[in-house]
């Protein structure tokens, strides 16, 4: 224990040394780069103004906002359940995970719980968009840092998984399958033995991708020790997910949190890294998509019978009250602030997402690294557009 | 069988969690003392306390001191109800007269803007949403970036979109908006432009199926 602590006080102070050096090195004249808002390591639109000096960030500064849909506004003129459409397009490779935690809110506020099936039928959709997001994830890493190859493997083998989501949401990228008090219909006939196999093709391609790119020197050497996050430092700046856990953070909001969900039925192990390098960061997300796999498994053993929706009425007004429900996104902690005022619609959605926070510890992560690293922390750190803008 | 419109605080498995959150918010009003205005604790679901504006720093850092060192959101209500209602109005009918009165939320609130913010423990997943009133007249509060490091982009997104100001933010600027824009959206009083320009096809919301009995879906 004490050695994890020393190590991360070392990375720590390394990165503080780089700072100062940079500071206090000969004057020399700085040069300001600009990377995006159109560029393969932005994951869509977002602007990186960073200042140089030599080959080292002296001062670099995230422009997001090409995106900003202002979500939160359109919620209000919106009812309830018309709200799940627009949720699901903020972390889009995860689409149906955005869903949850605002329909959980919905039902907390409406006193409405869904039927067992379908909190077990959430669970796995939940798991799957997770497994999707988090596989492309790994693939574009690879990209990212100039291996070409894993990028292949994991468009091929996501494909599965959206397959699985489109045969029973009937949308591969925008499901909009939750209901508040349930779920819009059952699974399809022969979901569940589809489900099985492409969660055996998965861990192959889980195996694949270690060996391909987390074994490999060029990867290590550009991951290790990249971007390093204390723990407290991680916390203080609302990190979540797999970035808070590479922290050595054990918190998972799955196994910690007591919501109407099926993960508590079922057993996994929440993975973290004493590291809180980019190697770590990915590192933890391979693994977790393993256990992903191991959840749905566990869950399409245990789907009890039952209906998929509660009794709700047909106009939905919730009742008057403050709810926030956040659930364990692919991303990091989603939640959903909603204050309802007894209208059909929300009086005010404020959607905490995982990448606003996750992003803005950028500034001063950037500080003090070179150039080539800021590709590697970027893409370590895992945004989606979306997410940060909203 | 499931109990349809169960009430989920009255079921008595979840008990023991309560006496955490009571614990908790004993805890946290004995440490901030007489700067808590309001407190509000729902069984089994959250914390609510709000505080006085001069305190609000102040409060950051002894929630942080009491480890609520997980930085969660920061934002801004605006309690003001819509002049715009939906933004389904006819825009040739004359304009629709509709209710001005503030009608507060959870911990209560004196003024129509609060900004208010949400702390977790981690590892006990214990979170507190803290609440402060916002004057009119001054229309800010102090910032929080120098306690929670993530704050600092919160209040810039709330100083954009409410027009709140944060004393010793290091960096006010605009995030998503030009520099040069006028007004804050999310005002209550910003108009929804795109509701005005046309009308919302999404206004049935619900059409009923043929054969359907349409008594409940009539009901409103």
């Amino acid at each position: 224990m004490t050695m994890l602590g020393d190590r991360q006080q070392l990375a720590y102070i390394a990165a503080q040394a780089a700072d100062a050096r940079v500071n206090v090195e000969l004057e020399t004249e700085g040069m300001t780069l600009n990377i995006g808002p159109q560029h393969p390591a932005t994951h869509g639109t977002l602007r990186i103004i960073a200042r140089l000096d030599g080959e080292q960030v002296v001062w670099a500064e995230p422009s997001a906002g090409y995106m900003h849909r202002g979500y939160e506004k359109l919620t209000e003129v919106r009812t309830f359940p018309q709200v799940t459409a627009l949720v699901n397009r903020i972390d889009w490779l995860g689409s149906f995970a955005n869903e949850v935690p605002f329909i959980l809110a919905a039902e907390k506020l409406m006193g409405v719980e869904a039927p067992s099936r379908a909190q077990h039928i959430r669970t796995i959709l939940f798991e799957l968009s997770r497994i999707a997001n988090v596989s492309l994830f790994l693939g574009d890493l690879g990209v990212q840092l100039g291996a070409i190859t894993p990028v292949f493997f994991a468009f091929r083998d996501r494909e599965y998984v959206l397959n699985l989501i489109e045969a029973a949401t009937g949308g591969r990228f925008h499901p909009n399958f939750d209901r508040i008090g349930g779920l819009k219909d059952d699974l399809p006939a022969g979901f569940i033995d589809e489900t099985r196999v492409v969660m055996k093709k998965l861990r192959t391609f889980c195996d694949q991708i270690e060996d391909l790119l987390f074994g490999n020197e060029i990867f290590q050497a550009r991951t290790r020790g990249i971007g390093v996050i204390p723990k407290d430092v991680a916390l203080s700046y609302g990190l979540s997910g797999a970035n808070l856990r590479a922290s050595g953070v054990d918190w998972d909001l799955r196994r910690d949190q007591d919501i109407p969900m099926a993960w508590n039925k079922t057993e996994f192990k929440v993975i973290t890294h004493p590291d809180g390098d980019s190697f770590a960061r990915c590192w933890v997300r391979l693994q977790e998509v393993r256990e992903s796999t191991k959840i749905v498994d566990q869950l399409l053993d245990t789907i009890p019978a039952g209906p998929v929706m509660a009794k709700v009425p047909k106009i939905i007004k919730v009742p008057e009250g403050e709810a926030w429900v956040s659930t364990e996104n692919p991303l990091g902690e989603m939640g959903y602030y909603v204050v309802s005022q007894g209208d059909q619609g929300p009086f005010r959605v404020k959607i905490r997402s995982a990448s606003f926070n996750n992003i803005s510890i950028v500034p001063w992560l950037l500080k003090g690294v070179y150039v080539p690293d800021i590709i590697t922390i970027l893409a370590s750190l895992y945004f989606i557009l979306g997410d940060i803008d909203r | 069988m499931v109990s349809p419109l169960s009430s989920t605080t009255d079921t008595p498995t979840e008990a023991p969690r309560d006496t955490v959150r009571e614990e908790a918010l004993a805890r946290v009003l004995e440490a901030l003392g007489a700067n808590v205005v309001d407190s509000l604790l729902k069984p089994n679901d959250d914390i609510w306390i709000r505080v006085t504006a001069e305190s609000w720093r102040a409060t950051g850092e002894t929630l942080k001191s009491l480890g609520f060192t997980y930085f969660g959101f920061l934002s801004v209500i605006d309690w003001l109800p819509s002049p715009f209602g939906k933004g389904e109005d006819d825009p040739t009918a004359p304009p629709v007269e509709r209710s001005t009165t503030i009608k507060q939320g959870y911990a209560g609130g004196e003024t129509r803007f609060q900004v208010f913010a949400r702390l977790v423990q981690p590892f006990t997943t214990l979170g507190i949403n803290i609440k402060v009133d916002v004057d009119d007249a001054v229309m800010a509060v102090d910032s929080w970036s120098s306690v929670f490091a993530g704050a600092n982009w919160h209040e810039r997104e709330a100083h954009e979109m409410f027009g709140i100001g944060f004393n010793g933010h290091p960096d006010l600027r605009n995030m998503y908006l030009p520099s040069d824009f006028e007004g804050h959206p999310m005002r209550k009083d910003f108009p929804l432009l795109a509701r005005i320009v046309k009308p919302w096809p999404g206004i049935v919301d619900v059409e009923p199926l043929p054969g359907d009995d349409s008594e409940e879906g009539e009901a409103s």
